[in-house]
């Protein structure tokens, strides 16, 4: 297993080798040029060439790159064209506001999905099934944008109950640590802040979730309906073994390896759809960045901010491996 | 009887009392400002975005100021300025008593260190001992594109308190760039510390004072106790800048009472604002110009005057002003704002007039557009302050155009490669929109930069015209603002009748804010001032 797991990891060096040479190439194929978006209308021929040889835009394709790679070998991913930072404290900032509202997003879809899925294949054909497959589909089809704004009308401007957007109250100070609101309100044991952050997580993270909910809700749905007319759950019925049981104990277990695959590529979509959430409910996340950096051509961070998240795709497709063998120990590693 | 006058007298005597009560700023208090994106860093000298700019001017203060809600100078960090009589030496005294919000006291050492940081000759002389200015991490854009290296030969500190600029050449405007943006004074003391991170720690001698930044969520300022200006402000505890990226969310926002002033909202929440008892508009008209122009280095458009002047009075200007700018704009008769001197009054503006169009197109030697055949109409990808939706106005324009007979086809691109391939002045480009947004109220820094194509390769218009140039060398180098005056006014009416460019129009801001909010007014450079502003409990 170990030596699996290290294998794997040793297959993400060319795997992000192979990212950063495609984001490479396709942002120099890319029209645009950040000097000109730096400088807007009023650039002249002077600040443009000096803004350009700076950043080193005047050099050929070759060479940038390779500036790239060998300070990517130190550990440096280089120093934003905008903000003047380092990508890797830009990184730090507002990587654990995304990571926290799309773990929280997640936990509510699995949560959700996998109940309204395992009840709906028991029930098939029942009222309870059709509306909650019609409640999947809806939730499939929903623009995040269109939705998040809905729930803003109703939750924070008529019923005023939830907080419209931000991660925390203007009024509500909070020692940040760690950058993820959650935990520094927990390790400076600050419970109204720890109230509000939840508070404010509410409406961006159920939006969020509403996508990878229907999905894995679908997907538990069809995985349980093929476990149950197994066999072997004939037999667990035909010993006396109580619904519970057969479903949670014996159909369950079977139906969640499809899920598990699909829960760890929705990770990747629950990222995405970050940059939707993020715009509307001001949350200071990764997708705003990057998308930003897009616009801007911002091509330190739209490199760095690329290879980062490969390398989190990678990581969590080997985890959804290592929860197959656990969860199923008939699948070995090979 | 008595009793019925003592009753007025009390009353009258109440009704005054209340009035100053009213009037009166109060002390105390958070503002929350919401605002479309976060600042991209906070060092006057290397930003470009008004974002970055508007919590600087809150932080910063630079040796002359714009007056309240126009670019009128006033003393600033220098309490008065003498100018020679060559035009080409200004000397700037000092206010005494003032200090950094990091305790270090503003001199003319400062003022040195500042300027000269951005310098690429750093021809800079200071009182004793001063400093060893670090070289620049990327060039100060501002500073290059306003062409200060050939403007400024040397800064010497004299005294404590005196500081003389030397100029290589007379340029009038000089002094209304030094209320710019990018000529902030800042604490030497604490840029030195560290350089690479002043622009996320910066030091002013501002009405407020730079806490805490939290990436595109919020910037925190907080009120500067030892401000040198006893008259005014600061008032409030605290002003917060929030980034609330997306118009209807943060217009909510603001309904909701959570900010309370609301940047950039979508032009038809106005009317909602308008009709919301808590809720006020304060309203500018923007120093901006949104214009369409012509390709001048192809023909026919370089020397047909009547083509040009067909498409001028084709267009119906006002129609867009109403319809696309949603009334947030009026109608540009010349390509300043009225609000600026210089304007001229007697130039009427192109008349939408289509059949004064057709005979234009018929003496231009394309009768009802043939032999013109199909042109391109390069409209802009993105909202700009003078340019709401720069496609739908394509469209409205090339409609108008299929009146004479012209077919014209939109073209656009993303932002960086329209405005990369704009000033190529492609073949495949006949007209195009852009604008601008004015820096510091001088005419000079729309007349030249924008139309003057004989000063520079880099003038986006690329418009060539002796006379024209020669109006702009002699506005440049005339010191006196009346004999200026009438400079810019010969221009305008040159640039009216040679019609190189079709002024459509200027945008009017308004940013609806809380009722509570006192003395905020908007400024025509965009700039946002807290320091005289208060919040009515």
């Amino acid at each position: 297993m170990l030596s699996y797991i290290l294998r794997r990891i040793l297959i993400l060096i060319p795997t992000l080798l192979g990212v950063s040479i495609i984001v490479f190439l396709m942002l120099q194929a890319t029209p645009g040029d950040p000097a000109e978006l730096l400088l807007g209308e009023r650039a002249t021929d002077e600040a443009l060439f000096e803004i350009r040889e700076h950043l080193g835009l005047n050099e050929p394709l070759y060479v940038q790159y390779g500036l790239f790679l060998k300070r990517l070998m130190k550990g440096d991913l280089g120093e934003t064209i905008w903000t003047r930072q380092k990508v890797w404290v830009e990184v730090k900032q507002r990587f654990p506001a995304t990571i926290e509202l799309a773990v929280v997003a997640l936990c509510i879809a699995c949560f959700f999905g996998i109940i309204l899925g395992i009840v709906s294949a028991t029930k098939q054909y029942s009222v309870f099934d059709y509306v909650s497959m019609l409640g999947a589909l809806a939730g499939v089809s929903m623009p995040i944008f269109w939705l998040g704004l809905v729930f803003m009308l109703i939750f924070s401007v008529n019923l005023g109950w939830l907080p419209l957007s931000a991660r925390l109250s203007i009024d509500v100070d909070l020692e940040i640590i760690t950058n993820f609101y959650i935990l520094d309100s927990i390790l400076t044991r600050n419970w109204t802040a720890l109230k509000d952050v939840l508070w404010h997580l509410i409406m961006p993270a159920v939006t969020l979730s509403t996508i990878p909910m229907a999905i894995v809700a679908r997907m538990t749905r069809s995985a349980m309906l093929d476990v149950l007319r197994q066999d072997y759950i004939k037999t667990a019925k035909a010993k006396g073994l109580s619904q519970f049981k057969v479903v949670f104990k014996h159909a369950l277990r079977n139906a969640l390896i499809p899920v598990v695959t699909t829960i760890g590529l929705q990770f990747g979509v629950t990222l995405g759809g970050a940059i939707l959430t993020e715009t509307i409910f001001a949350w200071p996340g990764v997708g705003k960045w990057m998308y930003d950096a897009v616009m801007q051509r911002d091509y330190m961070v739209i490199q760095g901010g690329t290879l980062l998240i490969a390398t989190l795709f990678v990581v969590i497709n080997l985890c959804v491996d290592v929860l197959y063998a656990i969860i199923n120990p008939r699948i070995s590693v090979q | 009887m008595v009793k019925k006058i003592s009753l007025i007298f009390i009353l009258i005597a109440f009704l005054f009392t209340s009035a100053a009560m009213a009037a009166s700023p109060k002390m105390g208090g958070t503002l929350v400002f919401g605002r479309g994106g976060d600042s991209v860093g906070l060092d006057p000298a290397y930003e470009t975005d008004g974002n970055s700019f508007l919590v600087c001017d809150n932080i910063y203060e630079a040796l002359v100021a714009y007056a309240d809600e126009s670019t009128a100078l006033e003393p600033g960090l220098a309490e008065s300025w003498d100018i020679a009589a060559d035009g080409k030496t200004y000397t700037f005294h000092l206010r005494k008593g003032v200090k950094f919000h990091d305790g270090t006291p503003f001199n003319a050492n400062a003022v040195v260190f500042s300027i000269g940081r951005m310098m690429k000759d750093r021809n800079v002389k200071f009182v004793g001992k001063g400093w060893d200015i670090p070289p620049q991490e990327r060039p100060p854009e501002y500073w290059v594109s306003m062409e200060m290296d050939d403007t400024i030969g040397s800064i010497e500190a004299v005294s404590e308190y005196k500081v003389v600029f030397n100029l290589k050449r007379v340029e009038a405007p000089f002094l209304a760039n030094m209320g710019m943006d990018f000529a902030d004074i800042i604490s030497p003391t604490a840029f030195m510390k560290n350089p690479k991170e002043f622009l996320r720690n910066p030091v002013g001698t501002g009405p407020y004072k730079f806490t805490q930044w939290i990436k595109d969520d919020r910037i925190v300022l907080t009120k500067n106790d030892n401000y040198w200006d006893k008259k005014g402000g600061p008032y409030m505890d605290k002003v917060i800048f929030r980034a609330i990226p997306e118009n209807s969310v943060r217009f909510l926002e603001l309904k909701t009472g959570n900010i309370h002033i609301c940047q950039f909202p979508n032009p038809a929440d106005i009317d909602m604002a308008r009709k919301d008892s808590n809720l006020k508009l304060p309203t500018q008209s923007g120093m901006n110009i949104g214009y369409l122009s012509f390709n001048h280095t192809k023909e026919p458009w370089k020397s047909n005057l009547n083509l040009r002047l067909a498409i001028a009075h084709a267009i119906d200007r006002k129609a867009i002003v109403d319809n696309i700018y949603q009334g947030m704009g009026q109608v540009a008769n010349n390509p300043i704002p009225p609000t600026m001197w210089g304007y001229n009054k007697s130039v009427p503006g192109y008349k939408y007039d289509v059949e004064l169009a057709k005979q234009y197109l018929a003496k231009a030697g394309f009768p009802e557009g043939k032999g013109l055949g199909e042109i391109t109409l390069w409209s802009m990808p993105v909202p700009r302050p003078y340019n709401p939706e720069g496609q739908k106005i394509g469209v409205a324009m090339a409609a108008d155009l299929k009146k004479l007979g012209i077919t014209a086809r939109i073209v656009s691109y993303d932002w960086g490669t329209y405005l990369k391939r704009q000033r190529e002045q492609p073949d495949d480009m006949d007209l195009f929109q852009l604008g601008w947004t004015g820096d510091n109220g001088d005419p000079d820094n729309f007349l030249a930069v924008l139309f003057d194509g004989l000063a520079s390769s880099s003038v986006r218009t690329q418009w060539h015209n002796e006379a024209y140039h020669n109006y702009m060398l002699m506005g440049k180098q005339t010191v006196d603002q009346a004999k200026r005056t009438k400079i810019y006014e010969d221009a305008l009416q040159l640039i009216f009748d040679e019609c190189p460019v079709i002024p459509v129009a200027h945008s009017t801001v308004i940013w609806p804010s809380q009722k509570k909010v006192m003395n905020f007014k908007l400024h025509p450079t965009g700039s946002v001032r807290m320091k005289n502003v208060w919040l009515d409990k």
